[in-house]
């Protein structure tokens, strides 16, 4: 299974490369999101569907490359201090709101000091390092951090430091502001009308800033809420991209097969998306580390990614993804060998004691997994147990710590500080989230590494203290690590440029267009 | 004026029943696991606990039990029935907008359901003995025992994937903003493949349960008498058998008028189709309680109605039952 489609990738990696053609202008392109967003005020929704809709009607000062570099958006060039405390940008100056109001200093002072702090739980975590945001004239902004901050300049993505509208925002109850109805903001698209469970239309913002862009008319985005009825809608034609995630992974084969069908699965290298296995550390056999690396040697992670993932994703070394900085490259990989689980087990004394096992509850995917994971564990003598949930019972399940097993997949977000660490940190232990530290791990000096690495200047620094951390934790196994999940972008290859960015699943429509 | 008296008894009680059923299904919702606050932090990938608090804050979830339902009760005394906490919407205004669609669907269904099963369960009780009526009732059962998320699959590939005729989901063409007869045509066309999936089971019951009922009523002595008297066989399977026969058909009728809101969960996830069955599914996958609690009493509310409406129909169509039932 994994051929074919590798293949399809190989070849439609060269279908992406530069176009030999002039970019045409015109047409519009249908597509599906799923599940239907329940707003499109990207900074104060911050979910998945609502990110990828109104990625294209909002911006942020960069975007990201596909090796998560900086690229000029609204703001052309950056300037950072020697001591890594005193940020410069330089905005466009021919920027206007999607309502004609030119786009000023002004705004991102209110995005990131006002609104931000107040709604976006992502962006405050950046924030707290930040002293101070200051516009020095109408097209210069200045942040002022109270200590060096490693991923600084991977904060400023449209999604996580929306730019949003002051002249609409300053001074009213943010959450019930009657403009969330109709969204405004600087990007290469506007809102134009939302049927609730049916299509959201976006058309070009005619008087957008870069010249020629964006090519397309507009994008419709079908809500179509059953997978298969999803596929279906692409094979008769009705939609020409399947975004990440819109159909069951046992379908992608087939549609990649049809004719004039492209499939990648570039655009979410900012994201980078890691699956793992909550072990909770606190009591039970997960509570032992021998127990959890057993677990480790027990999974054949290359199995699921072949025959569950359609051979797309990555096997991980450690806690550290593939796309984030600073991977310690010298581990022992965890190399499927079910022998050395079974010796961990007798060492520790595993006495046969039930586990449970918690399923991501998102669909068909997922649910093999476990079922494939089970497997695994009970060849080395691990007895599983697998509960079914719905998506509520999950987060409710994870927020209590009542589980022994549990499968989630998070963003990396380029930088360990972001989007690593607060798995193992230990003052991330809070209950009623399933997003922190759930597995309950505690280990001083893992602490100390991180919170030091983080605000460490410069990157050599920086670069030591996380190779030491990842050798412990690549020791202690808090959690396990499953894959780097690869996620295809299904579509008609004369779509071309549809993913320019490491961020290209929710930004892509600006660049793309359509080969008659 | 007896009608009068009996249409006033029947709605004071519907009142209590209605709110016995705000207050059940308000306390059934909060054993569900999990709260909206979680759930929409958990959709958002990455959160703090300012966030959750500032969610629970907005819905009132902060607020104990009795608090949160004295101001659901008092607020739907108002007809306010709340704020959905999901789609950043009022309830009514959720419900209002998707209700035209909802009822588009299933009262096509219903009409076309009650009008073929009557007609095929009549063909099928005049042809007891023969080839025909048994094919009729050999269909009818193979539609009664279909999974309908099955059918309505198969009807897709086939009349949407490979013949290409109809269109696979939604209830217009997007993005041709067609206006006035295009419009209907338009809606029309998307309407036939969930409305005939969603009218095939009740199809398939009103036909076996009129020949069932019309094969009974045929035994009667005035049947006998109509025949020695010289009427046409037509006439007395239409006046004198089905008329007889409809009384069980008018329970069922009423049953499935009243889950017209509520019952189409499958055929509009399957068929894209905006509607509440889909809200509702989506409401309750959410917590989203004020949205699925005002969607629960919006049907207990119907059910109520058509008890009502079915038990008048009775009278008329049966004038033998009088008074208070």
């Amino acid at each position: 299974m994994k051929t074919p489609l590798a293949c399809a990738i190989a070849a439609c990696g060269l279908a992406a490369l530069p176009a030999m053609a002039e970019p045409q202008s015109g047409g519009v392109i249908n597509t599906v999101i799923q599940p239907e967003p329940p707003g499109l005020v990207l900074g104060m929704i911050q979910n998945a569907p609502t990110r990828t809709v109104a990625g294209n009607i909002y911006e942020g000062l960069l975007r990201y490359d596909t090796d998560l570099n900086p690229m000029p958006q609204l703001a052309t060039s950056w300037e950072e201090s020697d001591d890594g405390l005193t940020y410069t940008f330089h905005l466009r100056e021919d920027v206007t709101w999607h309502d004609g109001e030119p786009f000023t200093a002004e705004d991102v002072v209110f995005s990131a000091d006002v609104f931000h702090r107040e709604l976006n739980p992502s962006a405050r975590a950046v924030l707290q390092h930040v002293e101070s945001i200051e516009a020095t004239d109408d097209h210069t902004v200045v942040f002022t951090l109270s200590q060096p901050f490693g991923p600084f300049m991977l904060s400023f993505e449209a999604g996580t430091f929306t730019m949003v509208p002051k002249h609409v925002y300053e001074g009213t109850d943010f959450r019930n502001n009657e403009a969330n109805n109709h969204p405004i903001g600087t990007g290469p698209f506007k809102f134009e009308n939302w049927d609730r469970g049916t299509v959201i239309e976006l058309v070009k913002n005619e008087d957008y800033y870069e010249e020629g862009l964006p090519y397309l008319d507009g994008v419709n985005w079908h809500i179509i809420p059953d997978g298969a009825s999803r596929a279906v809608a692409y094979e008769n034609g009705t939609v020409d991209v399947l975004p990440y995630g819109t159909v069951e992974n046992f379908d992608v084969p087939r549609l990649s097969e049809m004719e004039n069908t492209c499939i990648t699965q570039e655009g979410h290298e900012y994201f980078s998306p890691f699956a793992m296995l909550w072990m909770n550390n606190r009591e039970g056999p997960t509570a032992d580390k021998r127990f959890r690396q057993a677990v480790m040697y027990a999974m054949n992670r290359e199995f699921a990614r072949d025959v569950l993932w359609n051979g797309l994703g990555e096997v991980p070394l450690s806690a550290f993804g593939s796309n984030a900085r600073f991977q310690n490259e010298d581990l022992e990989p965890y190399d499927h060998d079910p022998e050395k689980a079974r010796e961990l087990l007798d060492e520790m004394g595993y006495d046969g004691e039930e586990v449970t096992l918690l399923p991501l509850p998102y669909g068909e995917t997922w649910t093999r997994w476990a079922e494939a994971v089970q497997q695994n564990l009970s060849e080395v003598g691990i007895n599983v147990r697998t509960e079914s949930t719905d998506v509520g019972g999950w987060n409710q399940r994870l927020g209590e710590w009542d589980y022994d097993l549990a499968f989630t997949y998070l963003y990396q977000y380029g930088d360990p500080a972001l989007g690593i660490s607060r798995t193992y940190l230990s003052d991330n232990i809070e209950k009623g989230s399933p997003w922190n530290n759930v597995e309950g791990y505690e280990n001083e000096r893992v602490d100390e590494l991180f919170n030091e690495a983080a605000t460490a200047f410069p990157e050599e620094k920086r670069e030591e203290l996380y190779h030491e951390v990842q050798e412990i934790l690549h020791e202690d196994v808090p959690v396990g690590w499953l894959l780097e999940l690869g996620f295809p972008t299904i579509y008609r290859c004369n779509v071309k440029n549809l993913v320019t960015s490491g961020v290209g699943v929710n930004d892509g429509f600006k660049d793309a267009w359509i080969e008659e | 004026m007896v009608y009068a008296r009996l249409i006033a008894m029947r709605l004071f009680k519907a009142v209590i029943v209605l709110f016995m059923i705000i207050v059940f299904n308000f306390f059934l919702i909060q054993m569900a696991p999990g709260d909206p606050a979680a759930i929409l932090a958990g959709e958002a990938g990455a959160t703090d606990q300012e966030f959750l608090r500032q969610l629970r804050e907005q819905f009132g979830l902060d607020q104990p039990l009795y608090v949160q339902l004295w101001r659901y009760v008092s607020g739907i005394a108002t007809l306010d029935f709340g704020y959905s906490y999901r789609q950043q919407m009022p309830v009514l205004d959720l419900i209002l907008a998707r209700l035209p669609a909802t009822l588009l669907l299933t009262g096509t269904a219903f009409v076309l359901s009650l009008a073929l099963g009557i007609f095929a369960g009549s063909m099928a009780a005049a042809r007891v003995k023969k080839v025909s009526g048994s094919l009729i009732m050999a269909l009818a059962l193979v539609f009664y025992a279909t999974p309908l998320f099955w059918v309505a699959l198969m009807a897709v590939l086939l009349f949407s994937v490979y013949l290409d005729w109809l269109p696979a989901y939604g209830m217009f063409t997007v993005g041709a903003h067609y206006t006035g007869w295009a419009h209907v045509l338009d809606v029309l066309n998307h309407l036939i493949l969930p409305a005939s999936t969603l009218a095939l089971f009740f199809m398939a019951i009103y036909t076996r349960m009129t020949r069932a009922s019309m094969l009974e009523a045929s035994q009667q002595d005035y049947v006998k008498t109509a025949r020695a008297k010289g009427l046409k066989d037509r006439v007395i399977q239409r006046r004198h058998i089905l008329r007889n026969a409809l009384l069980p058909i008018i329970t069922l009728a009423g049953l499935q008028a009243g889950q017209m809101v509520g019952g189409a969960i499958l055929t509009e996830t399957v068929f894209a189709w905006p509607g509440i069955g889909r809200l509702m599914y989506e409401a309750l996958m959410q917590r989203d309680y004020n949205l699925l609690l005002g969607i629960f009493f919006f049907s207990a509310a119907l059910v109520i109605v058509f008890n009502i409406f079915t038990d008048l129909v009775y009278r008329l169509a049966d004038p033998r039952i009088k008074g208070a039932s």
